[in-house]
């Protein structure tokens, strides 16, 4: 596994968040994200080459209090809002197998929420573009705000040869 | 630097197959991590794993899982192989299913061994986004593991399957 790019937002913050042109070179690829929004949702959107179409998702989530399923028409990610425990940033992983093949691109997202109060989620997502073309490029933005500062986006690639 | 996501092996398939095995696992990794990358030829009940052609019933695992509309946590103890999803339906094309398996400390031999596995299928009949942890009730390292469909479905070609070894140190 290689670190292609690690981002960290600095100072003021920043309205999304792009790894462009990734390299075709590996089979797969993994992200770690480390998040906290200046707004209120705690949504996150992501897309693929610059496209919000062919999108489908499927959550399994639990707050702690009630566990529940939802289906999405584009991918949501989850960060922490700025009205949660402050210092406190929401950690994410996607495993995108096969990013650069001709299939469809199924990959799975982990995120949470911890903040030591009600109201954190935990999202299990089954994730599906229906799209054959090669991922060049993974876009992330908060639903409302920016991205905080200090938080954080790395991307990786693996290979399997 | 440790060695993080080091290919052992990957298969994928030139033909239909029920069961994919990667034998003659090296111990000389901490963990192991399992890609699979499927689609079957019928509605799969489940996709299931053994270790070491242990068809024996030392297998248990529990699964939490959502379907888009309901979420549900099962369990199953003293079972002959350890499942990582739910049913499947034939309309998941390759692309469309993938699974990631982490094998926890698999080499050594004193504990039991235990995984944790994710399984999508953004399947249009049976959709489901899955986290299952399962044991396997022997201290012996892990040298092989077979990955399999259920009842007479079989992985359809063009799966693919890697093994991939971490060390911690």
């Amino acid at each position: 596994m290689e670190l292609i790019e690690t981002i960290t937002v600095g100072s003021g913050g920043v309205a999304s968040v792009t790894f462009s042109a990734i390299p075709a070179t590996y089979t797969d690829l993994r992200l770690v994200t480390s998040l906290r929004g200046t707004g209120t949702g705690t949504d996150t959107r992501i897309d693929f080459n610059g496209l919000t179409t062919n999108q489908s998702q499927i959550m399994s989530r639990g707050n702690g209090v009630a566990a529940s399923s939802v289906t999405e028409a584009n991918f949501y990610g989850i960060q922490v809002t700025s009205s949660q425990t402050a210092n406190t940033f929401s950690n994410g992983e996607l495993y995108i197998p096969n990013y650069a093949g001709a299939n469809n691109k199924s990959f799975s997202q982990t995120d949470v929420q911890e903040t030591n109060a009600n109201g954190a989620w935990m999202y299990l997502s089954a994730l599906l573009w229906s799209s054959t073309a090669a991922i060049t490029s993974i876009k992330f933005a908060p639903g409302a705000g920016n991205f905080a500062q200090f938080s954080s986006l790395s991307l990786y690639g693996i290979k399997s040869t | 630097m440790p060695a993080t996501y080091k290919p052992i092996a990957t298969q994928t398939l030139g033909s239909n197959a029920a069961s994919v095995t990667f034998s003659s696992i090296p111990a000389t990794y901490t963990d192991l991590v399992l890609i699979t990358q499927s689609a079957s030829t019928g509605v799969s009940e489940n996709i299931g794993l053994q270790f070491n052609a242990d068809t024996g019933n030392n297998y248990s695992y529990t699964e939490v899982s959502g379907n888009g509309s309901t979420a549900a946590s099962t369990r199953q103890a003293n079972f002959s192989r350890a499942n990582l999803t739910d049913r499947i339906g034939t309309s998941v094309d390759l692309g469309e299913c993938d699974i990631i398996s982490n094998i926890m400390n698999y080499a050594n031999t004193t504990t039991f061994k235990t995984l944790i596995s994710r399984a999508n299928t953004v399947d249009t009949i049976f959709p489901g986004a899955n986290a299952t942890v399962g044991l396997w009730r022997n201290t012996v390292a892990i040298t092989s593991i077979t990955v399999m469909q259920s009842g007479s479905v079989n992985f359809k070609t063009g799966s693919t399957f890697t093994l991939y070894g971490i060390k911690a140190a």
